[in-house]
């Protein structure tokens, strides 16, 4: 009898994860399944692509074959745009922690009262839609933007510095908009932090950085992981920010998708390269879980 | 219970127009469709006409062929007209057989990409030329050389627009190339001297009329009727066509084959070919019309408008786009992907 109701027990478990199942199923593995189908298969001369099987756009991600002398050689242009995209959401994640975590601690060491008035304002950004904010930036840095002109007014430059259309305008861009991402995770960890612990360390005559270093930063690296991970990857597969703040010429990966699908009408190629982005994730994520947990047992 | 049905059935009946309403959806490239000629056709009709937008015939296409988009009307350039009817995507609505054809200019009748119109109507026709402001750079404006060897003063501060073909284009034939060639000797020269001019661009971009008019740019590969928006606004700017060769298109509405309201699509194509609508479509964006007779309903200043009449010594020059050979595309995708990196 009991057994019976173990296993009634059991299957009514399965039966209430099932809807979760399914949706994960085929709402996440269905279409990359087709994507994975996709580049394996032959460009449609006006896009789309045609039935018969072909490892060309995989080929193609990799190296590319001179159309003047027909060698064999690296695709550079590729190289270039994922190191960039690489390098720009790499810059993007340390600016967002260097300047996240300085203010996820000031909102933790606030009293309980006022704390969610600055988390308010931490949010608020966020629920303005991403497109407004990327050309609020671009107001802010344009050469006739407010950057600029009070420069300019104060008598610090002459002419106006060309900021927009640059790498830098992309990582400024990107910073801005994902910055909450990296402080609500370490604020949570921040927030559970019992501060006694600090006390305590000054109490043994820990100097500050050494309480930052042997105390805070150990106790938050969980919402540091997190906040990193949050930043990096939409950073790595961003499409809005580099085309409006890049002005078209700092192609980064989803730019590269995208002129793949659009005017290149080489779908399959787009698919690789949408494969190659999430095989890049998912390096970059396990490198950084596995280095950031022996550095744990070592400290253990 | 019956008041209640009354009232209900008279809400229904003041909510929709007296005559035959439906709806319509059109998508079209982006600031590019007068609000007063929507206006306009809704009060004729009744029928309600929803927007979208788009910025390039690639991604129109892209979208249209994925499925499930909803549109019932469409803009493509002529040089994807064959695409789109290739691939089964439009709809032969023969136009040569509506109330409002005999306005339609006998030059844009039988037209290559769809030859005695049994698809499209014109929408508006225009060339790909440069847009050069005249207070930092006064040299001669009609050369493809301002953005492939751009002089000192315009370094820097130059937009290229993002239409693969429309560049290529140019620059093969500044190189001494024809439209679509597979000549390498000459693929080679555009390949390196679009990449030596690009550290020259300040951007490959859309939507740069404010930038032009503001300063922010000076110089760049711009639509005539873009550049004419400019100069309204800064009148400094000129637009040059340049003499190596430039390309002339014809952007045309169509209905799409699956499109849930024919009747409405249809209605709008014989709508826009009536001469004083036509003029409404190039009040707006500034581009020839094709349509006879819709130059007296037009403001005065499109009549002599550099950017719209071709000057002859400069005519000569005009080639009119075609669509390249998938093979030959694929190279040209190669060195655009080589230049945007």
């Amino acid at each position: 009898m009991a057994e019976t109701r173990e296993i009634s027990a059991a299957r009514r478990r399965w039966m209430l994860l099932a809807p979760a199942l399914a949706i994960l199923v085929f709402a996440a593995s269905g279409p990359l399944l087709i994507v994975i189908m996709y580049s394996f298969l032959t460009p449609g001369d006006y896009g789309g692509v045609i039935w018969s099987f072909s490892t060309d756009a995989w080929f193609n991600v990799v190296a590319e074959r001179d159309f003047f002398d027909e060698t064999l050689s690296f695709s550079d242009a590729h190289w270039s745009i994922f190191w960039r995209s690489v390098k720009l959401s790499l810059m993007t994640t340390a600016v967002a922690f260097l300047v996240g975590f300085p203010t996820a601690y000031f909102i933790a060491t606030r009293p309980k009262a006022t704390r969610d008035i600055w988390m308010l304002l931490i949010i608020i950004p966020f629920w303005t839609n991403l497109l407004i904010r990327t050309f609020a930036v671009m107001e802010i840095i344009r050469n006739e933007g407010v950057v600029n002109s009070v420069m300019i007014g104060l008598g610090i430059i002459d002419e106006p510095i060309q900021l927009l259309f640059t790498e830098f305008a992309i990582t400024l861009g990107m910073f801005y908009v994902y910055l909450p991402l990296m402080v609500l995770p370490i604020y949570a960890s921040m927030e559970r932090l019992d501060f006694s612990l600090v006390e305590a360390a000054y109490d043994l005559y820990a100097s500050r950085w050494r309480v930052l270093k042997r105390v805070i930063f150990p106790l938050v690296k969980p919402g540091v992981i997190a906040g990193s991970i949050l930043v990096f990857v939409p950073s790595l597969g961003a499409y809005v920010t580099p085309r409006v703040l890049g002005g078209g010429k700092q192609l980064m990966l989803g730019n590269l998708i995208e002129l793949q699908f659009g005017q290149g009408r080489n779908w399959p190629l787009g698919a690789a390269l949408s494969i190659t982005l999430l095989a890049i994730v998912m390096i970059a994520l396990m490198v950084y879980v596995r280095s950031a947990g022996r550095e744990e047992v070592s400290h253990g | 219970m019956k008041t209640f049905l009354t009232v209900a059935g008279l809400t229904a009946a003041l909510a929709t127009p007296a005559f035959a309403a439906g709806e319509l959806n059109i998508y079209n490239w982006g600031n590019y469709t007068n609000p007063k000629l929507i206006e306009k056709f809704t009060a004729e009709t009744g029928i309600e006409v929803t927007i979208t937008d788009y910025d390039s015939n690639d991604t129109a296409l892209a979208k249209v062929k994925a499925g499930g988009h909803g549109f019932d009307v469409v803009v493509p350039s002529g040089t994807y007209i064959p695409i789109w009817v290739g691939e089964g995507l439009l709809m032969e609505t023969k136009p040569s057989g509506m109330e409002n054809f005999k306005h339609m200019d006998p030059q844009w009748i039988d037209v290559a990409f769809d030859p005695g119109r049994s698809y499209t109507v014109p929408w508006q026709w225009g060339t790909v030329g440069l847009t050069v402001n005249t207070s930092v750079y006064s040299g001669d404006p009609n050369t493809a050389a301002i953005f492939l060897d751009p002089p000192d003063e315009l370094k820097g501060k130059i937009n290229v627009v993002p239409e693969m073909n429309d560049v290529m284009g140019l620059a093969i034939h500044y190189y001494g190339g024809e439209q679509c060639t597979g000549d390498k000797a000459v693929l080679k020269q555009v390949r390196d001297g679009l990449i030596a001019a690009k550290p020259h661009w300040l951007s490959i971009d859309y939507g740069t009329v404010e930038k032009y008019a503001k300063g922010d740019l000076s110089a760049g590969v711009n639509w005539n009727g873009a550049s004419f928006r400019v100069r309204l606004q800064n009148e400094d700017v000129v637009y040059g066509y340049p003499k190596e060769g430039y390309p002339v298109w014809m952007d045309n509405v169509a209905v799409l084959s699956d499109a849930k309201n024919v009747d409405e699509a249809i209605a709008f194509q014989n709508f826009v070919m009536a001469p004083e609508n036509a003029a409404l479509i190039s009040e707006f964006a500034r581009y020839a019309n094709g349509i006879k007779g819709s130059e007296e309903f037009m403001p005065a200043d499109m009549a002599t408008a550099p950017e719209v009449n071709i000057p002859a010594d400069l005519k000569e020059a005009a080639y009119v786009a075609e669509v390249c050979p998938p093979e030959i595309q694929k190279i040209y995708t190669r060195i655009w992907t080589d230049l945007q990196k």
